[in-house]
């Protein structure tokens, strides 16, 4: 959502130095409309939405439909249950969106290096788990998750350690879908680093081995220098991607034990959806809403480049 | 606005629905969709030029589907629902009140089927929906790890798998009861006689003396470590486990009748029974929830007499009997269990309990508030909450979740 919006400002920078020509405004017309139509009228209408308390009973008589302002809002912040699902969520994003960065990123420095073979059989493989269907993959992961039967606790046996309840311990439970999302995510990050790794000029390498630069060396000073743009365009999808958790946790585990895997997006979905409350549910909504829009910021900020406001300064 | 958008929704499922535009609509849940297209060559050749489409909808979406084609204008003419979405259906007037259509109909006496499933249908002496097949929970048995005759009461059941607990080896309950199910805590309760909500179900009475002994009981099945601390998404296949011995009964339904029949290794198959629920005081057999689900008919329909004629002919108790012959359900009607298929000693024990069956509030906000209790439970359970502290939370979810209803309440009560 906030890449299209960004892409579409690359284009008006572009744009705004040419003239204007009405021709312009009839080819965009369509998309425009197409895109007010069932985006900006849908938000506004959410954004309604979430300062009444449109449930079940407004469903079966309009009239029943009250105004409750920011009550809505107030509620969400009162609920314990709300504040666990942020946390879960934000842990989710910090911890498994880190380590989904770093996988795909060793992944990608692995897959370049010298001696690898097969490369693009590897690639493959690793983007395997991407085009899979994730409930199919979440219920093999359940199995392998298995207290009893599970594959993981027998290796653990194994070793001499001790089975663990992966989905059934509060403490555990984050974890395990942050392994599985982790698997399951890397490979398409990983394939854009690839990419961008191989962009990289070998001129640049040269260099650096004439005047004596290490192997650390040459990735420290020439690679992830020159993948920068890359990693900040991944860190932001990664982190929006982490904040809409949902599918993980609703096919592994509905949310549980208890709260530990109740995320932002399933909190909205058994609001909305599951109990009808329409009104609470958009308030979510805004909520998270409000927590992308500001990774985003904190991404840019931290990230200095991004592939629009390196454009504009210059 | 988002009624637009479920209006635009309900459009396009609606749009694949209207193929055939004289068929009668019905909509079935789950494996009952796939079982009732073998009864229907049997309505058409006895109602000429009626023809019926039945369309399969899985129970996982069929709330959700259910309440955006009520939205959309685009539900069907019959609708299949689990009684506990009756309230609801019923508040939003979406279904057709029966009682006018049953008067005319002499030959479907609701007094045939079992009074606890009509209750669930009969909202302030209105009939909502017809009980199409019955659904209650009992206890599953293995015979060789829990001998003996079924106990009539709970201590004398709690004695008993006290000594198999004592038997089994690690990793092995007397007890399957897993976490994130409401249920049985409610069944317990019934049995205490607890009146779940209080004041025309406008608050929650978790704290209420017999909630709280049927409470205790479920958390001591877990301290006393007659069951583990599983939670229901992780019960990875229930056949295995059972045949493995992980646990030697559980509380379960009629649909692991022919499940268990199947899947279950054939040595082991005369070694599994079931029995009715044990009582806290007196004789069994101890009161168990009024499930299923039922017929109903929409009030939109444009084809209300076709669609009244399909329904009665579902709950002729010929009929009822085919259904179980081909799905395994158990009948709604009590004149359908005279079937020969129906004369089994496992299939008995349903017919024994539905005849001991009490219902939960009968109010839209009901699953939302079970919800809570399973929620509840599990945290008392995994974490050692405290069982008055519990209670307090529950109390306080529900009469949030009830925040609505108190003011509809209030208000449909000042226009009166």
């Amino acid at each position: 959502m906030v890449a299209r919006a960004e892409g579409g400002a690359a284009l008006s920078a572009r744009a705004a130095a040419r003239p204007r020509t009405p021709a312009g405004l009839l080819f965009a017309g369509p998309a425009l409309a197409a895109l007010a139509l069932f985006f900006v009228l849908p938000v506004a209408a959410a954004l309604l939405l979430s300062v009444t308390d449109f449930d079940l009973y407004a469903l079966a008589d309009p009239a029943s439909l009250r105004v409750v302002g920011l009550a809505n809002y107030a509620r969400l912040l009162a609920d314990p249950t709300f504040w666990t699902a942020l946390a879960n969520t934000l842990t989710f994003a910090a911890v498994g969106g880190t380590l989904s960065v770093l996988v795909s990123l060793g992944g990608a420095l692995l897959l370049q290096a010298p001696l690898a073979r097969a490369r693009s059989f590897f690639r493959t493989i690793y983007f395997l788990p991407v085009v899979t269907t994730l409930v199919a993959v979440a219920i093999v992961w359940r199995f392998l998750y298995h207290p009893r039967i599970g594959l993981l606790n027998r290796a653990l046996e194994a070793l001499g350690l001790p089975a663990q309840d992966w989905l059934g311990d509060p403490a555990l439970a984050m974890p395990a879908i942050i392994g599985l999302a982790v698997w399951k995510n890397f490979g398409f990050n990983l394939v854009i680093f690839a990419a961008a790794l191989q962009a990289i000029p070998e001129r640049l390498y040269e260099a650096a081995r004439l005047d004596g630069a290490t192997g650390l060396q040459q990735l420290r000073h020439v690679t992830l220098p020159m993948l920068r743009p890359t990693t900040s365009f991944v860190v932001l999808m990664t982190a929006i991607g982490s904040l809409q958790l949902f599918a993980e946790p609703y096919v592994m585990t509905q949310g549980g034990p208890g709260d530990a895997t109740r995320s932002l997006v399933l909190l909205m979905y058994e609001q909305g959806f599951r109990w009808w409350n329409l009104g609470f549910a958009a308030a979510v909504a805004f909520v998270l809403f409000a927590l992308v829009a500001l990774a985003t910021l904190l991404a840019r900020r931290f990230f200095g480049v991004t592939l629009v406001g390196a454009e504009r300064k210059a | 606005m988002s009624r637009l958008a479920v209006a635009l929704a309900a459009l396009a499922l609606s749009a694949c629905a209207r193929a055939e535009p004289d068929a009668l609509e019905f909509w079935a849940l789950g494996r009952e969709g796939e079982h009732v297209r073998a009864l229907v060559p049997a309505f058409e050749a006895r109602h000429p030029g009626l023809r019926v489409r039945v369309q399969q909808i899985p129970w996982s979406a069929a709330h959700e589907k259910l309440l955006t084609a009520f939205v959309g204008d685009a539900l069907p003419d019959v609708i299949q629902i689990g009684n506990t979405w009756i309230p609801e259906l019923a508040a939003l007037g979406a279904l057709e009140p029966l009682d006018a259509w049953l008067a005319q109909t002499p030959a479907l006496d609701p007094g045939d089927f079992f009074p606890g499933l009509l209750d669930s249908a009969v909202l302030d002496g209105v009939t909502h929906a017809l009980p199409w097949y019955a659904d209650t929970r009992l206890l599953f048995q293995r015979s060789d790890l829990f001998p003996g005759a079924p106990a009539g009461r709970w201590d004398e059941w709690l004695a008993r798998a006290e000594r198999v607990q004592a038997r089994l080896g690690p990793g092995q309950h007397a007890l399957l009861l897993p976490l994130g199910e409401w249920e049985l805590p409610v069944i317990l309760a019934l049995q205490q006689g607890a009146e779940l909500l209080r004041d025309g179900a406008r608050y929650g009475n978790f704290a209420s003396p017999q909630f709280r002994a049927a409470f205790a009981f479920y958390l001591h099945l877990f301290r006393r470590g007659l069951a583990a601390k599983t939670g229901v998404a992780q019960l990875a296949n229930l056949h295995q486990d059972f045949a493995a011995g992980a646990f030697a009964a559980l509380v379960s339904g009629p649909w692991n009748l022919r499940e268990f029949a199947r899947r279950l290794p054939t040595a082991l198959q005369p070694h599994w029974t079931t029995a009715p629920l044990p009582a806290f005081a007196g004789p069994g057999p101890g009161v168990s929830l009024a499930g299923g689900a039922s017929l109903a008919l929409v009030r939109a329909s444009k084809r209300k007499d076709a669609a009244w004629a399909w329904i009665a002919f579902l709950a002729e108790p010929a009929q009822q009997a085919a259904f179980h012959r081909i799905s395994g359900d158990l009948p709604a009607r009590r004149s359908a269990w005279d079937d020969p298929a129906l004369q089994d000693a496992r299939v008995a024990a349903f017919r024994t309990q539905l005849a001991h069956v009490g219902a939960t509030p009968k109010i839209p906000e009901w699953e939302r508030i079970a919800s809570r209790i399973a929620y509840h439970a599990e945290r008392a359970v995994r974490e050692g909450r405290d069982l008055d502290a519990t209670l307090a939370a529950l109390d306080r979810d529900a009469d949030q979740v009830l925040e609505k209803r108190r003011w509809w309440l209030a208000r449909r009560g000042e226009r009166r």
